[in-house]
């Protein structure tokens, strides 16, 4: 195997026995962008300059960043018009971390505009294709850096999720996506989208990276009031290979008429193996299940609405005067210069979160919203009254082809069906490879746990992984 | 139009902005200073950066809280903060970081005096925790933004309806002002902008009891032109009424050049803020002993020392409240008090001749050079005699200028009062020899020629003559003899 296919646990063995050294990783990835990323468009910028190679430091791993996190001095665009330009003068917390630790920051992904999207069509730069089919869609919104890790064209990558944007790209992608709890990782940096409901997680290869890029960002910031005074332990000595005695819940609303064939063979099938390991599996349910879309986007674009508010061509990016007025008004300005940075589902998203703020609507919308969050909420903790874990596929199917849904909002907004609880509930959640369609594309099975038991996570995942094989399968390219 | 005009009632509430002084921002470490260079005081935090995010100055806070026992108002333990969602480019987030629905502190009051003697009650709804915006400075072809003054942490102190005339509204900023001088917590500067006031104002006919239509007042840059501004407005008002008209609901800006009010905005052109709950900053419970430990070390506030000053140093009422005025005025008269015991002496000086100095220096108490043993040392020695009132004013302007004690200046420049009898023997002497006309008036019983002579004296001797020793011996050789 080349060195871009490996894991990181893999390369930090052979740098650390000085058989390779960072630069020798580094150039690997670099080729391999070098060869398909005409293809696969993972990535929006290269960082020609990522800083000292330094061997002995503990984690000097290429990785990816999604173009919505902080960089002094580099152009970030959450894959915006209306940001081209701006050059953040601050590291955001998590590229701090990363820079401290001595990982390569190999450079920006692309992403749904402001990380409003489930396939990464929506970036006003054109959209990432999925490494294994280059006709689909590598999710989103994080689909730049879920694709970078699948193409090999980086070894760590970092997304956001706000409803699903780190794992529903990580299934469709065939790559190991985490959210951590609310809180677990600072946002000090990422460009919001839904503060309420942002959180900052890794993409890895397998389970163990998962672990130890978590222990990278993981921790409280005083820069963020959001983030939680909780201590983080070491996640890779969760990683056992033992669940006998676990029970996890299925819960039954996540098996709808919409649920693909093939992915819910794919659950039944890893419920087996965990089953084999000694696992208990019970059938749950979280009634609100059916709320949590309408819930989500009553929350996130009323959030959005306000938090894009700053993009106004006063301070930094795009700012653009209407042709045919002689004298612009700076309403004018204002106007003509978030109507060319904006794209539709922007647009779209402020419209919506605008309405729902609206003196007259906000109890009948965002009021109610905050309302039915707290059922989801509390029908979590009711059910991690029972169970350890809960597991549910990722997305209702594998990854879709480039077009297909872009004109028809709604069929995409239930891609992320399955993902949208965790983030409005605050649970950390995660999805990792369970296996693949007849027509090659992976298949993600998700699991949750309650707040702050990222530990739960990664021994039950680490098991299934242990005793499966999808993990190990590679993109080619030709 | 005057006996038309007593059918309305005036109605005013006002809405004042306090700067808080802390040493840095609301929500950044960014210094909160006023008057550097554009754009210096400025982070990524209070410029909005996109990624930023705000956290609550605890100190800001306890001031909030301080400000709210002060002014009686009961306090929120839960501490949230929500988004005031709006367009300008002063406020860098397009939002406000503001308070909505859970102001820090509500239901307080203030007492202002009335002119019967007596003092009225006017409620205080609420006062909130805020971020102020930046300043917009407009050129001929462009406008610019000075950021530094975004994220200083505001205190909105709203009032109840209850004041009912311009002067009332004087008084009650008077008194909030004079209240937050004690506090410590903001400079109260009007003209600096550390504290702004607009007032909701309208008119009702007598006995009614709902409301009249109501316009709000901006821009005015003191109490007086506050005052001046409400007079003008309700004019306006009784204007419309009685001409048949009805008082539009809008946002007057005073124009302190023109002394009247232009229309800013009306009620349709309104602003529909979207409130929020913040969700970058978490609630939080502030316990309720933090709030009594900041209740516990309040200083003691204008009215109880006010009231104990007349009590306990027997001091005129008018004496005392211009002694109060300022707490380190208040803070110099009691250490005084220490060392001596006549508190109407010590106040005559100080809102006499102290006062003066200070008012021809522009400068405060705790700026001169005076401290209170220095004062005292230097009425003792009018008490025994050493020097007079009328040479103790110009003792102290020399105090104050190079700095030495009274000894020192009545020493060096021999100011001390002649009182030795030989010396003023001689002195009578010439005077009986002078003005023998008054002579006689004295020896014929007229007191008061008695003065004249002790003028004369006191001229002669350049002040330096004992007034009362001289009118004794005066008396002595004229009348006993």
């Amino acid at each position: 195997m080349n060195l871009n296919e490996l894991t990181a646990h893999e390369l930090i063995d052979q740098i650390s026995s000085s058989q390779i050294s960072p630069q020798d990783v580094h150039k690997s990835v670099r080729d391999q962008i070098d060869a398909v990323d005409s293809k696969v468009k993972a990535y929006l910028r290269l960082n020609d300059n990522p800083q000292n190679y330094d061997a002995a430091s503990p984690y000097p791993i290429p990785i990816a960043i999604k173009d919505n996190m902080c960089m002094q001095g580099i152009e970030t665009t959450c894959a915006s018009k209306i940001l081209q330009g701006f050059k953040s003068p601050y590291d955001a917390t998590v590229i701090r971390k990363l820079k401290d630790s001595g990982a390569i920051l190999v450079g920006n992904t692309n992403m749904d505009e402001f990380a409003f999207g489930s396939s990464t069509e929506n970036s006003a730069f054109g959209p990432t294709r999925n490494p294994w089919n280059l006709d689909c869609v590598p999710g989103g919104s994080s689909g730049g850096s879920a694709a970078a890790v699948a193409a090999n064209e980086a070894i760590w990558s970092i997304g956001s999720d706000t409803g699903g944007s780190i794992r529903q790209p990580a299934a469709f992608c065939g790559v190991v996506g985490l959210k951590p709890t609310y809180g677990r990782v600072s946002r000090y940096g990422l460009i919001a989208f839904a503060s309420s409901l942002d959180q900052i997680g890794p993409f890895t290869k397998d389970v163990r990276d998962s672990a130890m890029l978590l222990n990278i960002i993981a921790g409280y910031d005083p820069m963020d009031s959001t983030s939680a005074d909780v201590p983080v332990p070491d996640y890779t000595k969760a990683l056992t290979q033992d669940v006998s005695g676990l029970k996890i819940g299925i819960p039954k609303e996540y098996f709808i008429d919409g649920l693909d064939a093939e992915v819910k063979a794919a659950i039944d099938e890893s419920i087996k193996v965990l089953k084999d390991c000694g696992a208990e599996f019970v059938e749950i349910s979280l009634p609100h299940t059916e709320y949590a879309v309408a819930t989500y986007y009553i929350v996130a674009t009323a959030e959005a609405s306000s938090n894009l508010a700053r993009f106004d061509g006063v301070q930094y990016g795009l700012r653009s005067f209407p042709e045919k007025v002689r004298k612009s008004s700076l309403i004018d300005m204002y106007e003509e210069s978030r109507d060319q940075g904006f794209g539709p589902e922007s647009k779209r998203r402020i419209m919506l979160g605008t309405y729902s703020l609206s003196s007259g609507y906000y109890d009948a919308y965002y009021l109610r919203g905050l309302k039915v969050r707290t059922l989801i909420k509390n029908d979590f903790e009711k059910a991690f009254e029972s169970v350890d874990a809960i597991l549910t596929p990722t997305s209702p199917t594998t990854a879709f082809k480039v077009g297909e849904r872009s004109d028809d909002p709604l069929s995409m907004y239930l891609s992320d069906i399955f993902t949208i609880s965790a983030n409005l509930a605050g649970i950390p959640a995660m999805s990792m490879p369970c296996g693949f369609s007849q027509d090659g594309l992976p298949i993600g099975l998700q699991l949750l746990t309650k707040a702050f038991d990222e530990e739960m996570l990664f021994r039950i995942a680490h098991t299934y992984e242990q005793n499966t094989e999808w993990h190990k399968r590679r993109t080619k390219f030709n | 139009m005057t006996t038309t005009q007593t059918q309305f009632e005036t109605v005013i509430g006002l809405e004042v902005h306090v700067q808080l002084s802390t040493h840095t921002k609301m929500f950044c470490s960014c210094q909160n200073i006023f008057g550097e260079d554009p754009n210096t005081q400025v982070c990524p935090v209070c410029l909005g950066l996109p990624g930023s995010l705000p956290v609550v100055n605890k100190k800001a806070l306890e001031f909030a809280i301080r400000i709210g026992c002060a002014l009686g108002c009961k306090i929120n333990s839960f501490v949230k903060f929500d988004r005031k969602n709006y367009y300008y480019p002063d406020c860098p987030k397009n939002y406000q970081i503001s308070q909505f629905d859970k102001p820090i502190c509500y239901e307080g009051a203030i007492d202002i005096p009335t002119e019967d003697g007596t003092h009225k009650t006017i409620g205080i709804t609420r006062a909130h925790l805020e971020e102020d915006a930046g300043k917009l400075v407009h050129a001929d072809d462009c406008s610019l933004v000075d950021y530094n003054r975004t994220g200083t942490p505001l205190l909105e102190i709203v009032s109840e309806p209850d004041m009912r005339s311009p002067q009332e509204a004087y008084d009650y900023l008077q008194k909030l002002k004079l209240i937050l001088s004690y506090l410590d917590v903001s400079d109260c500067d009007m003209e600096k902008g550390s504290l702004r006031c607009d007032a909701n104002v309208s008119i009702r006919e007598m006995g009614a009891t709902e409301f009249g239509t109501k316009t709000e007042l901006k821009n005015m840059n003191s109490f007086k032109a506050v005052r001046t501004a409400l007079e003008y407005e309700i004019n306006r008002q009784h204007k419309v009424v009685l001409s048949g008209d009805k008082v539009i609901q809008e946002t007057l800006l005073w124009d302190e050049n023109k002394m009247m009010t232009v229309s800013m905005r009306s009620k349709e052109a309104a602003h529909d803020y979207r409130y929020f709950p913040e969700p970058d900053l978490v609630p939080f419970t502030v316990e309720q002993s933090t709030i009594d430990e900041v209740k516990h070390h309040l200083p003691e506030l204008p009215e109880p020392k006010l009231n104990r000053f007349i009590d306990e140093y027997k001091l005129s009422e008018y004496d005392a409240t211009i002694i109060i005025q300022e707490r380190c005025k208040a803070n110099f008269f009691e250490d005084c008090l220490k060392i001596y015991p006549d508190g109407k002496k010590v106040s005559n000086w100080l809102n006499g001749a102290v006062l003066q100095e200070m008012n021809a220096r522009k400068s405060e108490i705790t700026d001169i050079n005076l401290t209170p043993e220095r004062l005292v040392e230097l009425i003792k020695k009018v008490d025994d005699d050493t020097i007079s009132n009328l040479v103790a004013k110009d003792v102290l302007g020399m105090m104050l200028d190079s700095g030495k004690s009274s000894a020192e200046i009545i020493d060096e420049k021999g100011l001390a009062q002649v009182s030795d009898d030989g010396a003023l023997d001689a002195l009578i002497d010439e005077l009986v020899n002078e003005h023998q006309n008054i002579v006689e008036q004295i020896k014929a019983g007229k007191d008061s020629a008695v003065g004249f002579l002790v003028g004369q004296a006191m001229k002669k001797s350049q002040g330096k003559a004992n007034p009362k020793k001289v009118g004794e011996l005066i008396k002595r050789r004229l009348l006993d003899g």
